[in-house]
């Protein structure tokens, strides 16, 4: 099995690579681009029947720092 | 007084941490962050500056799952002194040994330049023969050392007088200013600036040195 974990900043916590990215948009001539939040994608190729709280223990442990991100699990 | 500084694949102010230490007049073991102890009677752990792992994933994040890192814990737990320079900061950090995290620097780039340093406290081990408001200068060098902690985190280090460090100018975009924190027992203490790179007159600037004289005059032998 796969899942894919998909972490960001919280909310609130300043992200200054996605304010440099909506900058850069806005100078290549983009127009409308309100905000940027830059994040990651990890993807597990898992043994078969792992369960999603042995992801979400993984998640908290080491794949996202939940001081300042957030974290989503799609089972693939 | 006996001190560890730990050793993780991509340390790489290891030695100049051992060298300060040791011409401070500390005993000094390296340790490789393979072990699972840390050696019998020790005073003070340091972790030293440097890119642990890569920094992959986040900077610090790995280390602070290294076998090393449990006998740390076990250390901190048991009221021992431990700091962290710069990725040793991180570590601290992701070991959720010192609250709040390093996030990258407000301005993006990389920096590498000696910074003005408010001493913000004298009361930590750290601290000690610095007088608090004294302003040193201190080299930084990271990309990441953007301090950020919820605003409910960042009233409790400051009411409780565990902000050790601030930035005259601040270069990075830390909350605050704040450029190193103590932990509640005043033993742990996590700064992204180096000492060790301020520490005698071939350095160019001994302002370092204040640092490596109090932990040693307040760490009693062991």
């Amino acid at each position: 099995m796969k899942a894919r974990v998909n972490v960001m900043l919280k909310n609130g916590v300043l992200d200054p690579q996605g304010a440099a990215v909506r900058h850069a948009l806005g100078a290549m001539g983009f127009d409308g681009v309100n905000d940027v939040r830059q994040g990651k994608v990890i993807e597990l190729d898992l043994a078969d029947g792992t369960s999603e709280d042995t992801i979400k223990s993984m998640c908290e442990k080491l794949l996202a720092n939940m001081v300042i991100e957030s974290y989503t699990i799609e089972i693939l | 007084m006996k001190a560890a500084v730990l050793q993780f694949p991509g340390s790489n102010c290891d030695r100049d941490m051992a060298v300060a230490l040791r011409n401070s007049g500390a005993d000094v073991t390296m340790v490789w962050h393979k072990e699972t102890s840390l050696p019998d009677g020790l005073d003070v752990v340091a972790v030293p500056g440097g890119f642990s792992y890569g920094d992959y994933l986040r900077c610090g994040a790995i280390a602070a799952n290294s076998p090393i890192t449990q006998a740390l814990k076990a250390h901190v737990e048991r009221g021992g002194y431990a700091f962290g320079i710069c990725n040793g900061f991180q570590v601290l950090t992701e070991a959720g040994l010192l609250p709040g995290a390093l996030l990258r620097n407000a301005g993006l780039k990389y920096i590498c330049k000696t910074t003005p340093l408010q001493v913000a406290t004298s009361d930590s081990a750290y601290t000690s023969s610095y007088t608090k408001g004294q302003m040193i200068g201190v080299p930084i060098a990271h990309h990441d050392g953007n301090f950020t902690a919820d605003a409910h985190t960042l009233d409790m280090l400051e009411a409780e007088d565990r902000v050790a460090f601030r930035y005259g100018d601040n270069p990075n975009g830390s909350a605050r200013d704040i450029a190193g924190i103590l932990s509640a027992n005043r033993r742990v203490l996590g700064m992204m600036p180096h000492p060790e790179r301020a520490f005698e007159a071939a350095h160019g600037n001994e302002d370092g040195k204040g640092f490596f004289d109090s932990l040693v005059s307040a760490v009693v032998p062991a």
